[in-house]
């Protein structure tokens, strides 16, 4: 539990710091630096192994909890009639189970609401944008071009007559030539989403976002140093720092993801 | 009158035991698993032991009446277990634990067997240290020592204030080794309810399962009793609830002798009796009388004040405290040993300065306002200030304090829910320690051939007083270095036996004796718990044959407690069924022996006219109050044989003790 | 402090034996002084039970001052009642105020299988501690001299706080685990601190845990409830010096 544990801390900094291009830079300059996040967590082969490991990681620390659990219940099968166990320990280190169940519920609905649509069912569109000026050579003003991936490459208009789409990839129609590397519009499914004016369900979403990261909270309140202690790190010198670090991580983290949600609802 | 053959070896008394050990029969590794032996206490001695004859190679079953084999009294002690290793440099030898050990005892015990004891004390040390056991050390790594009372050196090892725990916990470790390997198995929840003798020799016992009610015959070649003091005679004392005489009974009554019952130790420092409803007396550790100084006011009326709360003893002025312990012995002050102290309490509250508000009044102060203001003014020094006030002192003092007795400070306000760093500690003597126990000789063998006695069920050591931290040394000793080399030479002569078979008639009477006893408790009609009759035999004991003994009361008391045992019999209800975990039942066994051993007790202090440790006979004192032994008439261990079924028809056999390595003097602590 | 007299209800674990089945029955008591000890009051329950001709509660005890580690009890759902740093023997009327409900109930764990109405079984800390609990040096007395290796003051000390253990089971019957690790943590943790315990360290883990694994207990989560409800205040320092010592050994030993 508590390698995985902390294994998948890690990648939740990662995620946030990804996350927090949604928020950071705004307007068009935002939408291509998240996708091109997006874009290079679905590419990089290293992330790629990475994102295996995590998902075994998720898999194992959902296993090994269910199975403590279960062995822990065994452990005492005849309850007291009588117990006041909030006398000797925090409400979160006693429901660490229950926690976890709660953001395994999260985990699926967030994967549905975005991983699946963009993995598996890959029905998120292309990062596409309007070029809004009057050049005579380009013919139609307005035009609306894909960003693409290869820097320098040409526009290439949103053009139904000579472009066709597979997955990201871009070739004129009829040929096996592919012309460049599309980014799929991630950011604009996120923003919709959670806006309050595209998507009628948005101001539930965020709600129950905002209280699965109260959830995650106590999660990594107790979670994040009680991982040291399992590893056998109990220091009377560190110990204090690493609960320090610990409540802090369980703090920030957590509110961070908390507060994309909220600002794209009150933003869009 | 017979004299008892205690088989001390010739020779000079700094080689007996080497000598005795290079003569005694040897039983060959290949022999030693076709031999059975019993221990019967997991204590300190028979854990110890248990641990050594299994590690042997002999078959050994242990017993021991509580859950698990760490549980036992033993783990109580406190303070620390003595050895002349002379780590301090201050002049400690094995001769000087040797006589003050001696002298500690009121020369009542026998030269050889202490000799031997402070012999092998420096090994029990090496032993403990390499199995583990964290003695206190110093910042250079090495061992540290304290001083104990009636001693001039620092010999006592320590581990805070759980000496006993600590090293309990080495033997129980030990003893779970050998339970490991299965060369010990452990009936732990069995109490021994007899001793089976065959042919003269023990050979087995009955033991109850506790949870089950079984009764189980257990057969062997030799059996160890290791089953402590006889102190819960007295209903409270610092024993623990279980803590029974049983096992040493039952021995002496198929014929092993019971040495000196009179020899009790009352320990001066324990926390005051509070009210009926009382289980048992806490001990505060000796060590403490290192830094506190006993008290009690010098006018009555201000003893009065104290009991009825109209004054606290903070308000009572320094020039109206009677110090009485300093005042009476100047040169040892509060560290005389423990009967001395214990006596010179009684004998403040008796004349009516007792400061408790019981129904006796009986308590005194032990106050540490002059150590803290002490050790503070030299914290205060040592760290550099040299004119501190009055709070930064009081502060520093009681810092010291706290770091020294921490853990005894907080279990005296747990229990009496006064501050000691505030107002001093209320204290009282209570029944500690008994030196009487079973007869053994030189070998720990009893008059019963095969039946070995160790550790405090036993006589030997200690003579009419022990020494602080001197109870773990002997139990250690007995059952890692003496005892293995004593019973294997016995055992020696067991090669060719065989097992014992637990279908002989021996067996079988013995069991059927026991059925018998529980049915007649269980079908008795009467009304009253077991603890009803405990605390009035106790009550007797404490009066009569208590701190101080005369003639007049020792005889009063033999007779009310025959009139007690008959009500007994008669009036006592146990509930529940023979077939199961039955507390009252068992308390009913060990009360029903506790009652015969106190009128063998008030039969021998009866018969000792003298005083010598903690024995106090009223008609022998000095001019000023102190004991008057008699070295002419008494000089000899009374070891009474039981007979015709009456505890008081005991038959009287002498030990003389001659001591040849010590003069024999007066105790002067002055 | 003047002692008082209190009346109470007491809600006590009642079974007949291990394989009865039990239930909470309710006495009334009066009389109660605030001085007695909680046991001393359960003998006087006792004692008046005993009068009425009724069979009185069984539970466990003995040195009554803190140390054997015998008594238990369960006392209004914390381990040897509302004090911290306390045994059930050490815990004190004035705890309590008059008209007060109190249960009592026994430690609950698969491992400690119920004796009779308030006494459980707890040999398995003797099996664990058989297991491996121990340094394997024979009791000869000829080892060598005790000063012969000197062990850092501190290390002495931890040891020593961790070898206070008394082995009540109040860590167990806390855990909502039900978990030992602080009573084998300790016992690792004293023989690992000391240069006599280190030669066997690794089996001695190993052995020890998987014995602990065998008989039962549950899985330490790290709620930190044994440090609060042990009555010696044992740290939790020794559950991560045997996690430690377990990782380690496990990876450096050929099994």
């Amino acid at each position: 539990m508590a390698l995985t544990g902390l294994f998948l801390c890690t990648f939740l900094v990662g995620h946030l710091l990804g996350n927090l291009q949604l928020i950071l830079k705004t307007g068009e300059e935002g939408r291509r630096a998240f996708n091109e996040y997006a874009y290079f967590m679905g590419h990089n082969p290293f992330i790629k192994i990475l994102s295996y490991v995590t998902y075994a990681a998720v898999l194992i620390h959902v296993i090994d909890g269910f199975a403590l659990t279960i062995q822990n219940r065994k452990a005492r099968p005849v309850r007291y009639a009588y117990n006041k166990p909030g006398a000797n320990s925090s409400s979160a280190s006693r429901s660490m189970a229950i926690l976890g169940t709660l953001i395994l519920v999260f985990l699926a609905t967030h994967m549905a609401n975005f991983w699946w649509k963009m993995k598996v069912k890959e029905e998120v569109p292309l990062h596409t944008y309007k070029l809004e000026m009057d050049n005579p050579m380009m013919g139609a003003a307005n035009a609306e071009l894909y960003y693409t991936h290869v820097p320098g490459i040409q526009p290439i208009p949103k053009d139904e007559k000579n472009i066709i789409e597979k997955g990201t990839d871009l070739y004129i129609k009829g040929t096996n030539v592919k012309v460049a590397e599309g980014y799929r519009d991630l950011h604009g499914l996120v923003i919709d989403f959670f806006s309050k004016s595209k998507n009628e369900g948005a101001l539930f979403a965020v709600l129950f976002y905002l209280i699965s990261m109260i959830v995650l909270a106590y999660h990594l309140l107790h979670g994040f140093q009680s991982a040291f202690q399992s590893l056998g790190i109990n220091h009377p010198k560190y110990t204090p720092l690493i609960k320090i670090i610990g409540t802090g991580f369980a703090v920030i983290v957590p509110f961070l993801f908390a507060i994309i949600p909220v600002i794209i609802y009150m933003n869009h | 009158m017979s004299t008892l053959n205690s088989r001390i070896p010739e020779g000079p008394i700094s080689e007996k035991w080497t000598n005795h050990k290079n003569h005694m029969k040897l039983v060959a590794p290949n022999n030693r698993p076709k031999i059975d032996v019993i221990v019967v206490g997991t204590g300190l001695a028979g854990a110890s032991a248990a641990a050594s004859l299994g590690e042997m190679g002999y078959n050994v079953k242990a017993f021991c009446f509580q859950d698990s084999p760490r549980r036992a009294h033993s783990i109580a002690a406190q303070g620390g277990i003595n050895a002349a290793k002379n780590y301090q440099n201050d002049g400690d030898s094995i001769y000087r634990l040797f006589y003050d050990t001696i002298k500690g005892g009121d020369y009542r015990a026998r030269e050889a067997n202490v000799y031997r004891l402070a012999e092998v004390s420096g090994n029990i040390i090496d032993q403990c240290v390499a199995q583990g056991v964290p003695f206190a050390r110093e910042y250079g790594g090495l061992l540290d020592n304290r001083s104990f009372g009636g001693t001039q050196v620092q010999r006592t090892f320590y581990a805070a204030g759980q000496t006993g725990q600590q090293l309990l916990l080495g033997a129980y470790s030990a003893l779970s080794r050998q339970i490991g390997l299965g060369r010990v198995k452990m009936y732990h929840r069995h109490e021994m309810m007899d001793l089976v003798k065959i042919d003269g020799k023990a050979r087995g016992i009955i033991a109850r399962n506790l949870i089950t009610g079984e009764l189980e015959r257990h057969s062997a070649h030799a059996v160890v009793i290791a089953s402590g003091g006889y102190g819960n005679v007295y209903f409270l004392s610092t024993n623990a609830m279980g803590s029974n005489v049983s096992a040493a009974w039952k021995v002496h009554k198929k014929g092993a002798h019971f040495a000196n019952p009179c020899f009790v130790q009352i320990h001066p420092t324990c926390i005051p009796v509070h009210g009926t409803n009382q289980s048992k007396l806490t001990l505060m550790s000796e060590s403490l009388r290192n830094s506190g100084r006993i008290w009690v006011p010098k006018k009555k009326e201000d003893a009065e004040a104290i009991r009825e709360g109209r004054l606290k003893p903070t308000q009572i002025a320094e020039e109206d405290r009677d110090y009485f312990l300093e005042r009476r012995y100047p040169a040892f002050g509060n560290l005389v040993p423990r009967d001395v102290a214990s006596r010179a309490a009684k004998e403040r509250c008796d004349a009516g300065y007792g400061i408790e508000a019981n129904d006796t009044n009986e308590g005194v102060y032990l106050d540490f306002a002059t150590e803290i203001r002490n050790k503070g003014r030299q914290s205060a020094f040592a760290q550099g200030d040299h004119n501190p006030s009055e709070e930064k002192i009081i502060e520093l003092g009681k810092k010291w304090i706290e770091e020294k007795y921490g853990n005894l400070f907080q279990m005296y306000q747990k229990i009496t829910d006064d501050n000691p760093y505030e107002t001093p500690m209320k204290i009282y003597p209570a029944v500690h320690y008994t030196m009487g126990g079973v007869w053994v000789d030189y070998n720990l063998q009893s008059s019963i051939e095969g039946c070995f006695v160790t550790g405090e069920a036993n006589f030997s050591d200690h003579g009419a007083n022990r020494l602080g931290a001197s109870a773990l040394m002997q139990g250690l000793a007995d059952g890692y270095f003496v005892l293995p080399y004593t019973i294997s030479d016995y055992l020696a002569n067991d090669i060719r036996t065989g097992k014992i078979t637990t279908d002989s008639p021996e067996f079988e009477a013995a069991e059927a004796e026991v059925k018998l006893q529980i049915e007649r408790f269980l079908q008795n009609k009467g009304t009253k718990s077991v603890d009803h009759f405990h605390k009035r035999l106790g009550l007797i004991m404490w009066n009569k044959v208590g701190m101080a003994r005369n003639e007049a009361g020792l005889k009063h008391a033999i007779e009310e407690i025959a009139a007690l045992r008959e009500e007994f019999y008669k009036e006592v209800f146990v509930p529940g069924d023979a077939n199961e975990m039955n507390p009252e039942l068992e308390k009913a066994m060990r009360v029903a022996d506790f009652i015969e051993l106190g009128q063998l007790m008030a039969v021998d202090a009866l018969h000792r006219q003298e005083s010598c440790g903690g024995h106090f006979r009223e008609e022998f004192q000095d001019s000023e109050g102190e004991t008057l032994r008699d070295d002419e008439n008494f000089k000899y261990v009374a070891a009474w044989e039981y007979q015709d079924g009456d505890a008081t028809k005991a038959a009287l056999h002498k030990e003389a003790l001659n001591y040849e390595y010590i003069k024999i003097a007066a105790r002067n602590y002055k | 402090m003047a002692s008082k007299f209190i009346n109470i209800t007491l809600k006590i674990w009642r079974q007949k034996n291990t394989t009865a089945k039990g239930g909470i029955e309710t006495y009334s008591l009066a009389n109660v002084s605030t001085d007695s000890s909680f046991l001393e009051m359960l003998d006087q329950l006792n004692e008046q039970l005993i009068n009425e001709q009724k069979e009185p509660v069984a539970f466990d005890h003995d040195c009554r001052e803190g140390i054997c580690g015998m008594c238990s009890l369960y006392i209004n759902g914390r381990a040897h009642g509302p004090e911290t740093g306390t045994t059930t023997c050490q815990l004190h009327m004035r705890s309590f105020a008059d008209g007060d409900t109190i249960y009592v109930e026994p430690w609950r764990s698969r491992a400690f299988p119920i004796v009779k109405d308030l006494v459980v079984d707890r040999s398995a800390f003797d099996r664990i501690q058989q297991a491996g609990g121990f340094v394997s040096v024979n009791t000869s007395g000829r080892t060598m001299d005790a000063n012969a290796i000197p062990i850092p003051k501190a290390d002495a000390d931890k040891a020593f706080e961790a070898a206070a253990c008394i082995g009540c089971g109040a860590c167990v019957a806390t855990c909502k685990n039900g978990s030992a690790m602080l009573f084998v943590g300790a016992k690792v943790s004293q023989y690992a601190l000391l240069p006599q315990g280190k030669v066997e360290a690794k089996d001695r883990v190993l052995n020890m845990v998987r014995q602990m694994d065998e008989e039962g207990f549950g899985n330490c989560t790290n709620t930190g409830a044994c440090e609060v409800e042990c009555p010696k205040g044992i740290s939790l320092e020794n559950i991560a010096r045997m996690n430690r010592e377990f990782l380690t050994a496990s990876l450096t030993t050929d099994k």
